[in-house]
């Protein structure tokens, strides 16, 4: 008789548990959009927030409410932008930007070239040292390879490599551009992927000044800017950029004449 | 017991977490960043609370009459998973934001023995209502605490240079270690002393 009352109990509190739940389940129920549902599943997934939003989620609501443009997501790129144009009902607007940028330290920099202003030993994290005099290297532009980029990388691009230099991964990069805005020396730049030479410099010093800081910072002596007029280069500041959309038959040489030697090949 | 005796208890003297060891997984899991840890420790403390509160009420009113004590853990956990579902569903409805901030772990409540353990404390410390409210309150509150601490000192550990072999996971378990020693230092005496009793 005991174990039919045992049944019963925990049957009929079962019983009234799910009823109530299915019940509560309809009461409770919230309606999606139809277009979030479409345009979540499309997102890459990285939640980098570079659209200015919390997450993929939470961009697709906001562009089905009609509240964010389409173009915001730079991971996922003009495909992306195609797929959610076509949910949207939208019509693509031709946007010039299609070549696709990667993040790259601007700093070749490390112990043994680069004069130190003092010994950081503290917390691992460049904006912790960047507190102190603008980080312990004596050129203020110059990358600390502490480190915070790798952390900030939400997709694990980035890495330190054996001599301690940072490197980024290219093919994984989803050009967020978190790193850029978390180095607190603006070392870390956007590149663009095409890009078959890099000036891996990023100090605006005039040259007397990067010459006694660093061996490898580019002193803006523009060599590569007079000499080779086709080698792409410009100077401005005391710092040479190069730029692949210009004529640049002559950066080989170029490269090879720089008195640092700091136009890199990719 | 009085009411600040329970509170004292559950928070300090029998922290779920730090003493008793029970509901380690999302103390281990959620306590990453401190924004997580307090969330997962305000719908636990809510879960605790209700639950007491409702098993207490099932216990007394239904299984006692039927003379079926022997069925309280299965009941507890029929209660507490309906409830957590219930919990989701409502904070889902009221509050996108809160149940967007607490993601996965509001359901993971379920298999949370902190949860079936202050149900089953109640019962087995005959407390009458009230007190099993406010020891329900109290062990959601001590979790928390414990949360807090525990991500503030794993936010600090995430910028120290730790050595290779105990970076991430093992450095964690040895603070956590070092944590619960501490709160060995609250004893029952604590209550006798403060005339609680």
């Amino acid at each position: 008789m005991n174990i039919l009352f045992a049944i019963l109990v925990v049957a009929v509190l079962g019983g009234l548990f799910g009823f109530g739940l299915s019940y509560a389940e309809k009461k409770l129920a919230i309606k999606k959009d139809p277009k979030v549902l479409a345009l979540e599943p499309i997102m890459p997934g990285a939640n980098c927030g570079v659209c200015g939003y919390a997450g993929c989620n939470a961009y697709a609501a906001a562009v089905a409410l009609g509240e964010a443009e389409i173009g915001l997501c730079s991971p996922g790129g003009p495909s992306l932008v195609a797929k959610m144009a076509e949910i949207m009902g939208a019509k693509i607007e031709a946007s010039g930007e299609t070549r696709r940028k990667v993040a790259h330290v601007m700093c070749r920099g490390n112990t043994e070239f680069t004069l130190k202003d003092y010994n950081y030993e503290g917390l691992e994290d460049c904006n912790a040292a960047a507190l102190l005099f603008t980080g312990d290297n004596n050129c203020k532009s110059s990358c600390l390879h502490l480190g915070s980029c790798i952390k900030v990388c939400p997709v694990g691009a980035i890495s330190k490599d054996k001599d301690g230099y940072i490197i980024v991964d290219e093919k994984a990069c989803i050009s967020c551009e978190k790193c850029v805005q978390i180095c607190p020396t603006n070392a870390m730049h956007m590149i663009y992927e095409d890009s078959e030479y890099v000036i891996e410099c990023n100090s605006h010093e005039p040259g007397g000044k990067v010459r006694k800081q660093c061996s490898v910072g580019c002193i803006g002596c523009k060599i590569c800017e007079t000499k080779f007029p086709e080698s792409g280069c410009k100077v401005d500041r005391f710092l040479s950029t190069f730029d692949q959309m210009l004529p640049h038959s002559q950066i080989p040489e170029a490269a090879e004449a720089c008195p640092t030697k700091c136009i890199i090949k990719r | 017991m009085s009411y600040i005796a329970i509170l004292l208890t559950f928070i300090f003297i029998n922290n779920f977490i730090l003493v008793q060891f029970l509901g380690l997984c999302p103390f281990i899991g959620v306590s990453k960043n401190s924004e997580n840890a307090i969330g997962m420790g305000a719908s636990v403390t809510f879960v605790t609370t209700v639950a007491s509160v409702v098993t207490w009420a099932i216990y007394y009113f239904l299984l006692v009459p039927f003379n079926l004590q022997y069925l309280q853990t299965l009941t507890f956990i029929l209660v507490i998973a309906s409830l957590v579902q219930l919990l989701e569903m409502v904070i889902q409805k009221i509050s996108p934001a809160l149940y967007k901030a607490l993601g996965i772990y509001l359901p993971l409540i379920t298999t949370n023995c902190a949860v079936l353990g202050i149900a089953i404390i109640n019962i087995s410390s005959s407390y009458n209502v009230m007190e099993a409210f406010v020891a329900g309150l109290a062990v959601g509150l001590g979790f928390t605490l414990a949360m807090i601490l525990m991500s503030n000192i794993r936010e600090r550990l995430d910028l120290q240079p730790v050595r290779g072999s105990f970076r991430g996971m093992p450095i964690a378990f040895i603070s956590a270690g070092l944590m619960a020693l501490a709160f060995m230092a609250f004893d029952k005496s604590l209550i006798t002393n403060l005339h609680l009793v």
